[in-house]
């Protein structure tokens, strides 16, 4: 699947970036048709006030339709899927897919020590891959969190943040949900490092297997639900979290 | 069986406890001194209650007005969620309301629910009716924090959620809790149980109440003053809030979970002033929803131009600023009672708002024997001497802790077992 599935992705959001650009600006002109609400913005902050909760967020239109888009997929596909996950397979063996893939998550961040030149974290992850893939049989056991090897996450995102790079425009990206563009450029390296691990590791039928049970893995250690937080203004909600959350991984 | 058998035991244990301390409130071992630290901080894991760590605890929804066409900015909310948790045998059952802006599976109400599942209740969980789900889908106008109209529409879906579980369960009474504003619903809620008498609450419990509802969300609006600076810099703060957190977050392996921003304000070790202003502040986020999707859904033209429709991929952010900026104490003074005025032409504002109020139903609190309250002394809504309307109308129903603040102590082993005593003690079952 690699390059292919790379490629496709790329293109993809290349090309809803560009199309995006076009449908702005619009309700602005709208909204001049209605009564003033009883507050507005010009009554409550100075002409030439910057929110510091703000993201830069210029492709919000199409941003709003993937985030529509991953919350029905997530209805129609995920969710369902993880329910009849959990219904087949018991706690242990939920954790042993989970491990097996943190020690892939791992090698990914043995990749980007490297490059955020941090012996530490590079030493640590090594540890972890060595050990969980040996005595931890092929990753299913984490024995290492329990000889107590911390577990560092690093990606390609924080490589280019630690390096100086901004966030640039916040991002939703299909089926994956909140990011950013440099976090999204960020994934080609790094799926690219996990699927190279992977293909040495396995062999070309078990890879499909293992792309899928990875997206379900995923989504089941993810405990956010679609419109169920209470906020009436979840986009931007989770847009600001998500966006504090990267700045915060690239201090870590 | 010997289940069972076990459960009853603890049951006795745990009245007996109750009954202990009750009477004696000095032996209170709740540690926090701080009416505000208390409320952020909670009780702390060694002087907490034991619970089943897990209980079947099912989300579910319903929908309570099925013609219901709603505004398309919230597309997303015309089935009302919940979630319950039922016994297997005859059991009582319990409705649980939740505080302002907080939902069926909170973790206050989550918490409630595990020790009355543990105590062999069925327990039904619910959202305020300021939770904008419930807003969307359940309440009647839209425009909520009206104590009789709350009630009405809580009792409407308590008789609907009743519906889908009449044939599935035996149930030996009904009976009825909240915290926060919640327990001043469950208040209103029981009076109008008196005139419908659908399900003849056996007991009710009231955790934490406000008594003029007016004057704790003053008290909570004025927190938000705490913010250095003042509410002009309600953005910087919670900014700078986040960019603090993060100095902890280098050390720690935790995510950006739930329980993260807690944990983060208990390390960050924040003065009074800042603990105040951190419950202003997430308190006005709530708000700022609520108000945001009554709007919505009333089309009154608050922070919405009226008339402007919204689609689902509408950009919300400046209503969002907006509404972060703006009390709840805002909301009733510009939206809330102009909304109603008409209805109630022999009021006038002051007037109206200050009837939203537990002594508009004292006489009926005094004389029903079945009402109970959980309160602090030190509970952060409430105004100086306020809490003396609980001892005065209950007397003995009464139990007031010296410490806790606003529901800090609600896990405290003595309040989980004062709580779930208010339901079996003297029951016979």
């Amino acid at each position: 699947m690699g390059r292919s599935f790379i490629l496709t992705f790329l293109t993809t959001l290349v090309l809803l970036a560009g199309f995006s650009s076009s449908t702005q600006a619009q309700p602005q002109a709208q909204q001049d048709q209605y009564p003033e609400a009883v507050f507005t913005p010009g009554r409550l902050f100075p002409p030439d006030y910057v929110t510091p909760t703000d993201v830069y967020d210029p492709w919000q239109p199409m941003n709003t339709r993937i985030y529509n888009f991953n919350y029905h997929f997530d209805q129609k596909v995920f969710l369902p899927v993880i329910r009849g996950y959990e219904a087949v397979l018991p706690q242990f063996a939920r954790t042993g897919v989970h491990n097996f893939f943190n020690n892939f998550r791992d090698a990914v961040t043995m990749f980007n020590s490297v490059l955020q030149v941090s012996p530490t974290k590079f030493f640590q992850s090594t540890g972890r891959v060595l050990t969980n893939s040996t005595i931890g049989v092929f990753g299913l056991f984490d024995v290492a969190t329990i000889m107590e090897i911390p577990r560092p996450e690093e990606d390609f995102g924080q490589t280019l943040g630690y390096w100086g790079v901004p966030q640039g425009p916040y991002l939703v990206i299909p089926f994956l949900g909140p990011s950013n563009l440099r976090d999204g450029v960020g994934l080609v390296p790094d799926l690219y490092v996990q699927s190279f691990v992977q293909g040495e590791a396995l062999e070309r039928t078990l890879r499909k297997v293992v792309f899928l049970f990875n997206a379900v893995d995923t989504r089941n250690e993810t405990a956010f639900r679609y419109y169920e937080n209470g906020s009436a203004f979840e986009y931007e909600m989770v847009r600001y979290m998500w966006s504090t959350k990267r700045d915060l991984d690239i201090l870590k | 069986m010997t289940y069972r058998i076990y459960l009853r035991g603890m049951l006795i244990v745990l009245a007996l406890f109750a009954a202990g301390t009750r009477a004696s409130s000095e032996n209170y071992d709740y540690p926090i001194e701080d009416r505000y630290a208390a409320t952020v901080v909670g009780t702390p894991a060694e002087y907490q209650a034991v619970l089943p760590k897990t209980i079947p605890f099912q989300k579910r929804w319903i929908k309570i007005f099925p013609e219901r066409e709603l505004p398309e900015v919230v597309w997303y909310g015309g089935r009302l969620l919940y979630s319950q948790a039922l016994q297997k045998n005859s059991a009582p059952l319990i409705f649980l309301i939740a505080g302002t802006g907080a939902s069926h599976k909170g973790a206050k109400n989550y918490d409630m629910a595990r020790a009355f599942y543990q105590a062999g209740f069925h327990v039904v969980s619910l959202s305020s009716p300021t939770y904008p789900n419930f807003v969307t889908a359940a309440s009647k106008t839209g425009v909520v924090g009206h104590a009789e109209k709350d009630a009405e529409d809580l009792y409407r879906v308590m008789e609907m959620i009743w519906a889908t579980l009449d044939d599935k369960i035996d149930v030996s009474s009904f009976n009825l809790t909240g915290y926060s504003l919640g327990g001043f619903n469950a208040g209103y809620v029981a009076k109008l149980d008196e005139e419908r008498g659908v399900f003849n609450f056996a007991r009710v419990l009231m955790i934490n109440p406000p008594v003029s509802l007016y004057n704790s969300i003053s008290l909570l609006d004025r927190m938000i003053e705490n913010i250095p600076g003042g509410v002009d810099n309600f953005d910087r703060f919670v900014d700078d809030l986040m960019v603090g957190v993060a100095e902890i977050y280098k050390e720690s392996a935790d995510d950006l979970g739930e329980d993260f921003l807690l944990k983060a304000s208990e390390t960050l070790d924040l003065k009074n002033e800042e603990l105040a202003a951190l419950i202003g502040t997430s308190f006005r986020i709530s708000s700022a929803s609520l108000v945001f999707t009554s709007d919505v859904m009333a089309d009154f033209g608050y922070i919405k131009p009226r008339g402007l429709p919204l689609d689902r991929h509408a950009d919300l952010t400046i209503y969002a600023e907006v509404a972060n900026r703006l009390g709840f104490t805002d909301y009733y003074h510009k939206f809330f009672y102009p909304y109603y005025r008409d209805e109630y032409p022999d009021q006038d504002r002051d007037e109206f708002i200050s009837s939203i109020s537990l002594r508009k139903i004292t006489d009926y609190l005094q004389g029903s024997s079945k009402i109970q309250v959980l309160h602090n002394e030190d509970d952060i809504i409430l105004e100086p001497g306020e809490i003396d309307f609980f001892r005065e109308t209950f007397g003995d129903r009464a139990t007031i802790y010296p410490r806790g603040g606003h529901c800090g102590n609600i896990n405290h082993r003595d309040n989980v077992a004062a709580m779930v005593a208010a339901f079996t003690e003297g029951v016979t079952r």
